[in-house]
């Protein structure tokens, strides 16, 4: 493989590790935080890119619908966190499986009666359509730069929040100790509701900006849920530090893999996180 | 003429370091057979850590432990267990949706526990193993819950509670055992029932007794340990042990 | 996992009263019933099975598998590979050596996923199971997402699977010993150590139980009860795709389980064929002004899990059995 491919590789790599990180990093926070299991994550994906494409449509204006979408999708998910997540915080794993589960029932029949069973393009913006040219033939589109840049900043923008702020510090205190944060005068169902909605507006924000690249299709939840788990297994539950960097192994594995290895390419991110699971069951970076 | 005792556990120095925090820093354990060593300090003196360490429940930083002649450092809890060393717990430990009997009934199996992937054990009846059941039937006895055998562990009152804590330890038939805060939060009748029991363990095992309660310890103790903040500040004879200065300074105050 | 919800192990003599009622109905169903619900029949006693698999691995032991079906699948294109084209193959092997495959796939997978506990458990098996879903959906030499078919029902000799009635009987036959051997293993040593390990895993290992072997024999014996199921659906339907080993296929398993009641095996076989039986329903609902119910009976499915989670947890066998918990008080 000669180095611009290998640059381009990579660079898919990054881009595909950071969208993965998105929807690992939202999916780790609520579990470690509120110890809530979502199988439905993969949901909130699909419906920004639904939304992505009906408000690009509706507005004529990406960024519009970007704005509008994220602030759709996070009433959304308060409004579901305090009709039946937050009733589910103290629940059997089990009883979580089988909510979020039925979930993604009633949430793909929703989608299947409010936008239908097909396919569906949203065209990249004028502003983000051109390609940096590589070599002769080769050229790389600056919206995937766009993409990695978008989840660059949001990742920059969690980790800040969650070390630097006061916010964040009562966020970490809630993961360890519900009663006594309470007792220290924080409101605790504030900060559940808070990082429930915004694991959904992480979640959601990925599947908008993903959607000129990666189309919008029924089921395509379930696809990006089943990675990440995979990430957040490897990263340790948890720990944002671990989803980063698990989400940018497993784009790299992945990516490569498919490029170097293709008939096994499918399976190379499982024996990675089988790998994994033998010296460190708990993750890489458990907290 | 002196008795000699003999050696059944000893911990070396064993720490546990927590990132900057060190909650159990050197200590050294001696338990000999027919004696009582109890472990006495303040709350988040390491006591619990301590005899976590001892259990295999947690990797200790550094030191060894031993247990009748084997190094037992970095053991799983079950293969500690099964080589003799018997636990329990300060906050009650037990099987809450089963019955007393039960409860005891399956600790003591562990004696007799067939392969998991014995297809043949698959097919016997627990109910039937007798040796299971004499185990079983001994430890209850000895723990005084003979009456009480066909109660939910869960709706048992406290101090049954803690009984069947003692009993599920006793059915492993340990000849090592690491009691933590038997007595806590029982009345003054079963208390004393409870030290009575102690005292008739001693003489066939080598026990470690983490406790607050300072007059039981003093009915009991044969030997004594204090820590505070992870260290060992006195061990030895309880009589010198109370005496000892800095003791009373950290620890037991001014009622001394 | 906790014990949050105490398992009706011992079943209550009127439950066992109706059960073996309900074993005489479906012994008498075949003389009774028309091909069409023979068929529907043996398939809701094949996925009771599967559904019993599921429960000692969930309700006895108390490990949420989110993989289960990849095991049940397995075993289903085990048989699709052993069976030529042009003839059948013989059952008294093909049978074991399909449930084989299944209990070495669970026994390779087991003993990567039983060290982890909790969320990650739930999750690994997830992925270990969308892994073998891939591994034949990419693969065109293991059929692809077409699938793979059965031409010929298994060969037993002694009689013929090819009748539809004995096809059902035999179906029965199993779903029984698979009950009574179950029902045997939980009152067994290793049973009541799995139990054990549901309600306070620490303590079993402080007691100095091996929790890891239990667990992976528990995990690889479910997985082979799966395979039988699996096996019994290859022949049953002729047919096997990628959907068997699936996400969804997993999915219902546990709400099957969880529908009945778990810990008991009865309740998952009440559970499978409830469940059942509510597909069909949701499936066969009629259009009204314009809107097709049975075509979005995804939605009804979704809604009634989460109804089912929210007001009754104990499933169907724990509604019963609070019915007669009341009952009795009530008579005081």
């Amino acid at each position: 493989m000669d180095f611009i491919n290998f640059l381009i590789q990579l660079l898919n790599s990054v881009q595909y590790g950071l969208l993965l990180f998105m929807l690992a990093a939202g999916l780790t926070l609520i579990f470690g935080i509120m110890g809530v299991v979502n199988l439905a994550h993969g949901s909130f994906y699909m419906l920004g890119a639904y939304l992505a494409w009906s408000l690009a449509a509706l507005t004529q204006s990406f960024t519009m619908a970007i704005l509008i979408g994220t602030v759709l999708s996070v009433l959304f998910g308060l409004f579901l966190e305090w009709l039946l997540f937050r009733h589910f915080y103290k629940r059997d794993h089990l009883d979580q499986v089988l909510l979020t589960f039925g979930l993604i029932y009633v949430f793909e029949e929703m989608r299947s009666i409010l936008w239908g069973d097909d396919v569906h393009g949203v065209t990249i913006p004028d502003a983000l359509s051109a390609s940096i040219p590589l070599t002769d033939t080769l050229s790389y589109p600056v919206y995937r730069l766009f993409m990695s840049g978008v989840c660059l900043l949001l990742a920059l923008g969690l980790y800040l929040l969650i070390s630097k702020t006061r916010l964040g510090m009562k966020i970490r205190a809630g993961a360890f100790n519900h009663e006594m944060t309470e007792a220290l005068g924080v409101n605790i169902k504030l900060i559940h509701a808070l990082v429930f909605a915004l694991g959904v507006g992480l979640a959601t924000i990925a599947g908008m900006v993903a959607a000129p690249v990666s189309s919008v299709y029924p089921n395509m939840g379930s696809q990006v849920l089943i990675m990440c788990f995979v990430v957040v297994v490897i990263g340790g539950i948890g720990s944002v530090k671990g989803a980063l960097i698990a989400a940018l192994l497993v784009g790299l594995v992945d990516t490569f893999g498919k490029v170097l290895l293709p008939q096994v390419a499918g399976m190379l991110v499982y024996v990675l996180m089988a790998l994994v699971l033998l010296y460190k069951p708990e993750g890489l970076f458990k907290n | 003429m002196s008795k000699t005792y003999d050696l059944l556990l000893s911990a070396h120095k064993v720490t546990k370091r927590f990132g900057g925090l060190t909650a159990v820093n050197e200590v050294s354990v001696d338990l000999k057979l027919g004696q009582i060593h109890a472990v006495i300090g303040p709350n988040g003196a390491g006591k619990s850590t301590l005899a976590n360490l001892l259990t295999g429940d947690m990797p200790a930083s550094s030191g060894h432990v031993t247990l009748k002649g084997q190094d037992i450092t970095g053991w799983t809890p079950e293969k500690i267990s099964r080589n003799g060393l018997g636990r329990s717990y300060q906050k009650t430990n037990i099987f809450r949706s089963f019955t007393v009997w039960d409860n005891v009934r399956l600790s003591a199996q562990s004696r007799s526990q067939p392969m998991p992937f014995n297809p043949l054990a698959w097919l016997q009846n627990a109910d039937a193993m007798q040796d299971v059941n004499q185990r079983a039937e001994r430890a209850i006895e000895l723990a005084g819950l003979k009456d009480r055998r066909h109660a939910l562990a869960g709706a048992a009152s406290h101090g049954e509670q803690r009984q069947l804590e003692i009993a599920m330890t006793l059915a492993t038939e340990p000849q090592v055992l690491l009691l933590d805060e038997p007595l806590a939060g029982m009345g003054v009748a079963e208390a004393d029932s409870m030290v009575q029991l102690l005292l008739r363990l001693k003489s066939s095992h080598a026990m470690m007794l983490v406790e607050h309660d300072i007059d039981a310890i003093f009915t009991l103790a044969d030997q004594l340990t204090v820590m505070v903040n992870g260290t060992v500040i006195a061990s030895g004879l309880p009589s010198a042990v109370r005496a000892d200065s800095s003791v009373q300074a950290a620890y037991l105050g001014e009622d001394h | 996992m906790s014990d949050t919800r105490a398992p009706l192990e011992t079943l209550p003599r009127s439950l066992n009263i109706l059960l073996a009622l309900a074993l005489l109905t479906l012994a008498a169903f075949p003389f009774v019933g028309t091909d069409y619900y023979l068929q529907v029949v043996t398939r809701m006693m094949i996925l009771a099975i599967f559904a019993m698999s599921l429960d000692l691995l969930q309700g006895v032991t108390g490990l949420v598998s989110l993989g289960h079906a990849a095991y049940f699948g397995v075993a289903g294109y085990a048989l699709a590979f052993f069976t030529p084209a042009g003839e059948p193959i013989s059952l008294w092997w093909s049978l074991p050596a399909a449930v084989g495959v299944s209990a070495l796939l669970a026994l390779i997978i087991g003993f990567l996923v039983v060290r982890t506990h909790g969320i990650y458990f739930i999750m690994v098996t997830m992925a270990f199971s969308q892994m073998v879903f891939y591994a034949f959906f990419d693969n065109k030499a293991l059929g692809g997402s077409d699938g793979v078919y059965i031409n010929f029902k298994p060969e037993a000799m002694l009689f013929d699977l090819e009748n539809k009635t004995t096809f059902y009987f035999f179906t029965l036959a199993m779903m029984l010993v698979v009950y009574l051997f179950l029902r045997r293993l939980l009152w067994s040593p290793f049973g009541r150590a799995l139990s054990g390990i549901r309600v306070n895993e620490h303590r079993m290992r402080a007691l100095g139980f091996g929790t890891f072997g239990h667990k992976l024999a528990a995990f690889t014996l479910a997985g082979a009860l799966a395979g039988l199921a699996g096996y019994l659906w290859g022949a049953q339907s002729g047919y096997v795709n990628p959907e068997l080993l699936g996400f969804h296929m997993s999915a219902h398993v546990i709400m099957m389980v969880i529908l009945g009641g778990m810990g008991n095996f009865a309740g998952a076989i009440v559970g499978a064929f409830s469940f059942e039986y509510l597909l069909h329903l949701f499936k066969d609902l009629p259009e009204i002004a314009g809107f097709h119910l049975g075509k979005h009976w995804q939605l009804w499915m979704g809604l009634f899990i989460v109804a089912l989670v929210i007001l009754a947890p104990r499933g169907i066998l724990g509604l019963f059995a609070t019915l007669l918990k009341s009952k009795e008080t009530g008579h005081e």
